[in-house]
């Protein structure tokens, strides 16, 4: 297209020996379009899927929240006979759960993850990078049985009379570590938890710490930083997206946790002050109560909560977007 | 690696395993309660050699049961807890019972021996209202004369999930306490006044082995199978009784089931000297005009079967079978079951 002028007898001329060539390139120019569209549809089938499961959630929890009102996310009633139905307990529960689960995992994972960066010997990192993983894929019902039969025991026995005889009896905080040792309870389900996010905050936290480009780490190095200002001055900020991502992952995957919790939390639909009194999550409510609700109100009411966690957890994405939104604004003016 | 190529020959094996079993012929499908999952089980195995007939239960919970025979996806539900009459009536289902059983308080106290502990319905009552906390309470120390009772804090164990064994016990509370009957009710899952829950009855008995002072209630077959402490209850007629199939056979015999319309009838709180006042049959749930008649005939027949010669098998797994007055009280209701043409589908001749 740069001659201006159009001669059509030199213009047929010069098309001739081009058709081979248009032909693959139409050739290659329809499989792109059909690529396209493959991955268009597999994009479609994402929403759809995500839709279909919001479609079905808000529909199934019509009648709990048209009887209840928004109040249902306030009340703390659970009572299947009476047919008064709150969610306050299950989230309660819930986020209690997940939070004591992240105050011990985040620290300990990152640990783990900086051990196997930065000071661990060569020969040792394998061994303990294979055990990560391998505590990653144990099922969960596995670490609930586990909990219920060896863990809890010895925290009823040993831990948390030590925890009501101390912590207990510190003003301020007392009234977190009050009552009998029941051994299953909030604290043990977060602890629990804690153990199962683990893997997922050290593997991830760790490939990305394996990211940071060596001449960064050597040249802070070289300017005597220590171990500890290159990990918090250097690597962290370098790779906060993938430690937060990490640590979203973790999250998610211990609020929406079921079978293990459902072991080992107790299962009572009350919200009591001390961790170590049981109580109950959403999903852990839904896995007990579903197949035996046997009004509309009651499987609806289970539904709610299960659209419930759904908004949580995309809170929780949510806001994780923004912190990181944030930090890189931060970091950049 | 390795794993998932086990993952996958399981899946063959799995898959392998559904397609011989559509291909049989005459199959019978029913869903529900949990509780009679085993000897239904049981009976479906002996009942293929005898008749070549599959029958195909999925113990997904009563509430299932009832949602499924409802939409008519199965030919019989399975309830622990019966339907009313006008529910029944309603939905154009017939309900009768199948086998009884047994629900059971169990205890971890250190130094009391397996029914050496007997306590009467109101004072169980109150130890799950959390009215009572303590094991040397002077309620509990009055009905157990001479038995060194501890100390120690009384902690409650009870089902998570909703469970045919919850209502049977909650209901058996609810008769014998007014206070129960008003701050918690009866149903399959309840508002507990206090204690954890646990799932199944397997969680609940092994809550209860873990935890000094615990008290809980299981079905009869987890006592037996776990040798746990059982407590003897004093029974309507004022008497110790002690958990056994005698015992609720005696309170199934008790019952005036000849009035109760649909069988809707709870064997708790039932008189007898011997009677256990903790019982109750598990039911079978069948539309009166079946959509497919022949599963439905199959499906009689198998229970009548089951009545005949599944009674050895019922009691070799803690159930108890029903008494011969109420089995033929259940025939004469098989009447009401009919074809399209009007006329009732199975008559079992006796």
């Amino acid at each position: 297209m740069v001659e201006l002028t159009f001669d059509p007898a030199e213009a047929r001329a010069a098309e001739k020996p081009q058709d081979p060539r248009r032909a693959s390139l139409g050739r290659l120019i329809l499989t792109d379009r059909f690529f396209k569209l493959l991955t268009r549809a597999a994009a479609a089938f994402v929403l759809l899927i995500l839709f279909g499961v919001i479609f079905t959630l808000v529909e199934g929890s019509i009648p709990a929240l048209r009887e209840f009102g928004p109040g249902f996310v306030w009340t703390e009633d659970w009572n299947p006979v009476k047919e008064r139905f709150g969610a306050l307990a299950p989230i309660y529960g819930t986020l209690v759960t997940s939070i004591i689960a992240m105050l011990v995992a985040v620290p300990i994972g990152l640990g783990i993850a900086i051990f196997l960066t930065e000071l661990c010997p060569i020969w040792l990192r394998r061994p303990i990078g294979t055990a990560i993983e391998l505590l990653a894929g144990i099922p969960s019902i596995i670490y609930g049985i586990w909990g219920l039969f060896i863990f809890a025991p010895f925290l009823q026995q040993y831990v948390q009379p030590f925890l009501i005889s101390t912590l207990g009896n510190v003003p301020g905080i007392g009234w977190l570590f009050a009552g009998p040792p029941y051994g299953i309870g909030i604290l043990t389900a977060g602890l629990i938890l804690a153990i199962m996010v683990l893997p997922f905050i050290a593997s991830i936290t760790r490939d990305v710490f394996e990211t940071v480009p060596p001449v960064l780490k050597e040249s802070a190095y070289g300017l005597g930083a220590t171990t500890w200002e290159v990990v918090w001055k250097v690597v962290l900020p370098y790779t906060r997206a993938g430690v937060i991502g990490g640590i979203m992952l973790a999250l998610g995957r211990a609020l929406g946790e079921t079978m293990a919790v459902t072991f080992i939390i107790g299962n009572a639909h009350r919200i009591s002050g001390s961790i170590l009194q049981p109580g109950t999550t959403i999903s852990a409510s839904i896995a007990n109560e579903f197949v035996e609700a046997l009004q509309v109100l009651h499987t609806s009411s289970l539904m709610s909560l299960g659209l419930i966690l759904f908004v949580i957890t995309f809170i929780v994405l949510a806001a994780a977007r923004l912190l990181l939104a944030s930090l890189n604004k931060r970091a950049g003016g | 690696m390795k794993h998932s190529k086990f993952a996958l020959r399981a899946a063959i094996a799995l898959t392998g395993i559904t397609v011989a079993g559509y291909a049989m012929a005459a199959d019978i499908s029913g869903a529900g309660a949990t509780f009679p999952y085993p000897i239904y089980a049981k009976w479906a195995d002996s009942y293929k050699k005898v008749a070549n007939v599959n029958l195909n239960y999925q113990s997904i919970g009563s509430g299932g049961g009832i949602k499924q025979i409802i939409a008519k996806t199965v030919t019989f539900g399975a309830t622990d807890a019966p339907l009313k009459a006008e529910d029944l009536e309603k939905n154009g289902l017939v309900q009768f019972p199948t086998v009884i059983g047994g629900v059971v308080p169990v205890v971890n106290l250190d130094g009391i021996a397996p029914g050496q502990l007997k306590l009467d319905g109101p004072t169980l009552a109150n130890i799950f209202l959390g009215n009572i906390k303590t094991w040397n309470d002077a309620a509990i120390a009055k009905l157990n004369p001479g038995v060194k009772l501890p100390s120690t804090a009384i902690a409650i164990v009870h089902r998570s999930d909703g469970s045919g064994t919850t209502f049977l016990f909650v209901n058996y509370l609810a008769k014998v306490s007014k206070e129960w009957d008003d701050k918690v009710g009866v149903s399959t899952a309840v508002k507990w006044p206090t204690g954890i829950g646990a799932k199944g009855n397997e969680g609940v008995a092994n809550n209860v082995i873990q935890t000094k002072g615990a008290i809980g209630y299981v079905e009869y077959a987890y006592v037996k199978q776990n040798k746990m402490t059982h407590l003897n209850m004093i029974n309507k007629d004022g008497k110790v009784a002690e958990p056994s199939i005698v015992a609720f056979q005696s309170a199934a015999a008790g019952a005036d089931w000849a009035k109760a319309a649909g069988f809707n009838l709870i064997l708790t709180e039932q008189p007898g000297e011997k009677t256990w006042p903790i019982a109750g049959a598990t039911f079978i749930l069948i539309h009166k005009q079946p959509a497919d008649a022949s599963a439905a005939t199959d499906a009689l027949k198998f229970f009548d079967w089951a009545y005949k010669n599944g009674v050895k098998e019922a009691e070799a797994l803690d159930y108890v079978s029903l008494p011969d007055s109420l089995v033929a009280l259940i025939r004469k209701e098989w009447g009401n079951i009919k074809g399209a043409d009007g006329k009732p589908l199975y008559n079992s001749g006796s």
